[in-house]
C-alpha cells in the first residue's frame, strides 16, 4: 500500500494499536528542559520506578536562565529551584545533562539537530509545543504535557491517535529578502492558527528542497502555529550532509545502513493526504504580524485588514488591536519599535545571525532601539565569533547575549515592558508572552535588522538595495 | 497522576466567548516555575483576571460572582499554543472539571484527558445557545454525561452527543492514567525496543 513519509515514520514505531483508542509509539529520542520535566520525575518518583532507557533522553536547561552573566548564581530563586531539579533528577537517573554552562547548553530545538540527536524516520519528544523543529530532518516530532513526560521517561513510549494527514506545497524561486520564517507566517496566515489542527504537515516543493536545514527547521517549528501536531520534510543530501559526523549521527558501518534506510524516507507517488494546499513563492514578500496570534501576519508593504473584510473571529480581532493599539486599515510600515529581539528556537540559528549581520553591516543600530540578540546556542555563539559576525555586530553597535529561549517567552529577566513594540523573530505573539502588556510583532531576522537600524518597521529590500 | 473518576457532571457554567484562547492567556509562562503541582488555580487567566498591581479585573468573568460552576464554556480554538500542561493543571486547581468549546487544540485537549478535565466538542451553533442561555441566566444547569457521551441544556432539554475515544472514556470514568496501562505492556516495549536502531 502506498503511504506516506509521515506514515512510513508512524507505522515503524508503533508498539500496539488500541480498539476505539490510541496507538502505542515508541520513542527513539527525549529531550527535557527544566520546566516541564520537574512534576514527571516527581511522579517516578511516587511510583517508586525509574527511568526505563535513561540513553534515550537529553536534558538542557533553557527556558528560564538568564542571557546575562550566566557564571554568576541564578537570582530567580524559583528559576534556580528548577535548574537544581534538573540536575538532581538527571543525576539520580543517569541521564546526559547539558545544563547552565555546559558548552553545548543551549535551546533544546537548537542543541538537537546540533549534536546529531536529530535523525530521519526517528520520533523525537519533548515537553514543549515547538518540538516539530525538528521534523525538518524527515522525523515525527511534537510537544507533549508532563503527564506524557512522565510515560515517556517511564515506558519510552506515549499514546497517541495517529494524526491525519495534510500536505502543503509550494513551488517557485522565493524573491530577494523573503526567508523561510516569512514562508512560514504566510501560511500560517493562509491557513488561520488553527488551519491545521489534528493534522501533522508535510511540506513539499521546491521552496523547501532548495531550503537549507536552519531554513527548514525555522518553517516546521512554526507548524504548531498553525495547531499542527507537527510538520516533516522529507530527507535529502542537504539533511544527510547537515548530519554527517555530528556526535551522536551514526558512524562507519551504522551510517551507511541508516543511509539506506533514510533515502526510502519519502511520500510515494501516489500516496494520499487527508487535506492538500499549493502556493506559489512568487506570492510571499516579507512578513509581519499586527494581531495577537500568529496567523495575524500581512505581506510587510500591506494594510492591516479592515474589520468588515474579516470574517472568523471578528471579537477577537478587535480586541487583539485594542490590545496592540493599532487600528484597522493602517499600513505597519513606519510604525515606531522600541524593541528588536533575534534569537529563540525559531530564529536562533547561524543562519539567522548572518542574515541579521548582512543587512546591518556598515550601517548604525538606531539610538531608540534596545536590540536583544540572543543565539540559540554556545555552539550558534562560538560560530558568531568564528566567521567574524559579531565584528560587524559590534562596528554596528550591537552586543550578543548568552543563550537561552530568552524574551521568546519571557520566564527570565528579559521582557518586554508593557504598551512597548517589538519586532520579534521568535514564535509568538500572544497578549503578553514577551512581558506582561508586551506587543510582540512576529517578523524574520532581515525585518528585524532593517527595525534595528532604523528604528520602525522598514521593509528589508530597500536597504538590501543600498 | 491519577484523578478522580468522572461519569454525570450536572453544574452551571462559566461563559469566556472569546476564540483562539492560547495556552499563555491560561496561564502566562512566568507562573511555571513551580517544581510541584500546586497553586496553578490562583493564576489561572492572570493577565486577564488581575491588573499589574494584583486588584482584580471587575470585568473579568471569574471575577463577577455571577457566572460560576465546574464548567468553563470558551470559544473556538480553545487552548493553541505552548504545549505547557500547567495550563490543564490550572484549570483543574481552580475547580473546574469539564470545558466545553467548538474546537481544541490538539496538545491542550489530550493534556486535559491524562489529567482529569473532560474536554467536549459540541457544534459551534449549540456553542451559541450555551452561551446565550447562560447569559439569559446565569443559574442554568449543563449536564456533561460521559456514559453516553452527551451535554444537555436542561431547562429546555437540548442534547448534543460528543466523541471521546473509548480508550479514554474508560480512563476518565474509572479515574486511569496512560502510565498504568504503558507500565503494564512494559515486557512488550523493551521486546519492540530491541527491534529498532538507537
Amino acid at each position: 500500500m502506498s503511504k506516506t513519509l509521515f506514515d512510513k515514520v508512524w507505522d515503524a514505531h508503533v508498539v500496539r494499536k488500541i480498539e476505539g483508542g490510541p496507538d502505542v509509539l515508541f520513542i527513539d529520542r527525549h529531550l527535557i528542559h527544566e520546566v516541564t520535566s520537574p512534576v514527571a520525575f516527581l511522579g517516578l518518583k511516587k511510583r517508586g520506578i525509574k527511568v526505563l532507557y535513561p540513553e534515550r533522553t537529553f536534558a538542557t536547561a533553557d527556558h528560564n536562565t538568564p542571557t546575562l552573566n550566566q557564571h554568576l548564581p541564578v537570582q530567580d530563586p524559583l528559576s534556580a529551584n528548577q535548574l537544581k531539579a534538573l540536575e538532581e533528577n538527571t543525576r539520580e537517573h543517569g541521564i546526559r545533562h547539558w545544563g547552565l554552562g555546559h558548552y553545548k547548553n543551549g535551546i533544546v530545538h537548537v542543541i538537537g539537530p546540533e549534536n546529531g540527536i536529530t535523525q530521519p524516520g526517528a520520533t523525537i519528544v519533548c515537553g514543549d509545543s515547538h518540538t516539530s523543529t525538528h521534523g525538518a530532518f524527515g522525523a515525527i516530532a511534537f510537544g507533549i504535557g508532563t503527564s506524557e513526560v512522565e510515560m515517556v521517561l517511564a515506558t519510552q513510549c506515549i499514546m497517541q491517535p495517529k494524526p491525519k494527514k495534510m500536505r502543503i506545497t509550494i513551488n517557485g524561486t522565493l524573491g530577494k529578502g523573503v526567508l523561510p520564517k516569512d514562508v512560514a507566517l504566510f501560511i500560517i496566515a493562509k491557513l488561520t492558527t488553527s488551519g491545521a489542527t489534528g493534522h501533522f504537515v508535510e511540506y513539499a516543493g521546491d521552496v523547501f528542497e532548495q531550503m537549507s536545514m536552519e531554513g527548514r527547521m525555522t518553517v516546521c517549528n512554526l507548524s504548531i502555529e498553525m495547531g499542527a501536531r507537527g510538520g516533516m520534510i522529507a530527507p535529502d543530501e542537504t539533511t544527510f550532509n547537515y548530519i554527517k559526523d555530528r556526535e551522536f549521527s551514526p558512524k562507519g558501518a551504522d551510517w551507511d545502513k541508516a543511509m539506506e534506510y533514510w533515502k526510502t524516507l519519502k511520500t510515494d507517488n501516489d500516496a494520499t493526504f487527508d487535506k492538500e494546499f499549493t502556493f506559489d513563492a512568487s506570492e510571499i514578500e516579507p512578513m509581519i504580524t499586527y494581531g495577537t496570534n500568529p496567523g495575524m501576519g500581512i505581506g510587510i508593504t500591506r494594510e492591516i485588514p479592515k474589520a468588515e473584510q474579516v470574517t472568523e473571529a471578528k471579537a477577537t480581532f478587535e480586541k487583539s488591536l485594542g490590545y496592540m493599539g493599532f487600528h484597522e486599515g493602517e499600513p505597519m510600515m513606519g510604525k515606531k519599535v522600541d524593541y528588536v529581539f533575534v534569537g529563540s528556537c525559531t530564529n536562533g540559528r547561524i543562519e539567522d545571525f548572518r542574515a541579521f549581520a548582512s543587512l546591518v553591516k556598515g550601517k548604525r543600530k538606531a539610538d531608540d532601539v534596545t536590540v536583544w540578540l540572543v543565539p540559540g546556542s554556545h555552539v550558534v555563539e562560538e560560530q558568531i565569533k568564528k566567521e567574524g559576525i559579531l565584528e560587524v555586530l559590534t562596528e554596528a553597535g550591537f552586543t550578543l547575549r548568552q543563550p537561552g529561549c530568552s524574551a521568546c517567552l519571557a520566564m527570565n529577566e528579559d521582557k518586554i515592558p508593557a504598551g512597548k513594540y517589538a519586532v520579534s523573530t521568535s514564535n509568538r505573539n500572544f497578549e503578553g508572552r514577551q512581558g506582561p502588556g508586551a506587543r510582540t510583532l512576529l517578523a524574520s531576522p532581515l525585518v528585524a535588522a532593517a527595525a534595528a537600524v532604523t528604528g520602525k518597521v522598514t521593509d528589508p529590500r530597500t536597504l538590501l538595495q543600498q | 497522576m491519577a484523578y478522580d473518576s468522572f461519569t454525570i457532571l450536572k453544574s452551571t457554567a462559566v461563559p469566556l466567548p472569546i476564540e483562539n484562547v492560547d495556552t499563555d492567556q491560561i496561564i502566562p509562562a512566568r507562573f511555571l516555575k513551580a517544581t510541584e503541582r500546586k497553586g496553578f488555580g490562583d493564576n489561572l487567566f492572570r493577565d486577564w483576571r488581575y491588573n499589574p498591581d494584583n486588584t482584580p479585573k471587575q470585568d473579568f468573568v471569574l471575577n463577577d460572582p455571577t457566572f460560576k460552576g465546574k464548567i468553563l464554556v470558551g470559544g473556538k480554538n480553545f487552548g493553541s499554543g505552548s504545549s505547557r500542561e500547567h495550563a490543564a493543571w490550572a484549570i483543574y486547581d481552580y475547580g473546574f472539571r469539564c470545558v466545553i468549546s467548538s474546537f481544541f487544540a490538539d496538545i491542550f485537549r489530550g493534556n486535559c484527558l491524562n489529567i482529569g478535565v473532560l474536554p467536549v466538542q459540541i457544534s459551534p451553533e449549540f456553542l451559541e445557545r450555551i452561551f446565550a442561555a447562560i447569559y439569559a441566566n446565569p443559574d442554568t444547569e449543563l449536564e456533561v454525561n460521559l456514559p453516553e457521551q452527551t451535554v444537555t441544556l436542561l431547562a429546555t432539554g437540548e442534547k448534543e452527543s460528543f466523541d471521546i475515544n473509548s480508550y479514554k472514556k474508560g480512563n476518565m470514568m474509572n479515574g486511569f492514567d496512560d502510565i498504568d496501562y504503558l507500565l503494564n505492556i512494559k515486557s512488550d516495549i523493551q521486546r519492540f525496543a530491541e527491534t529498532l536502531p538507537l
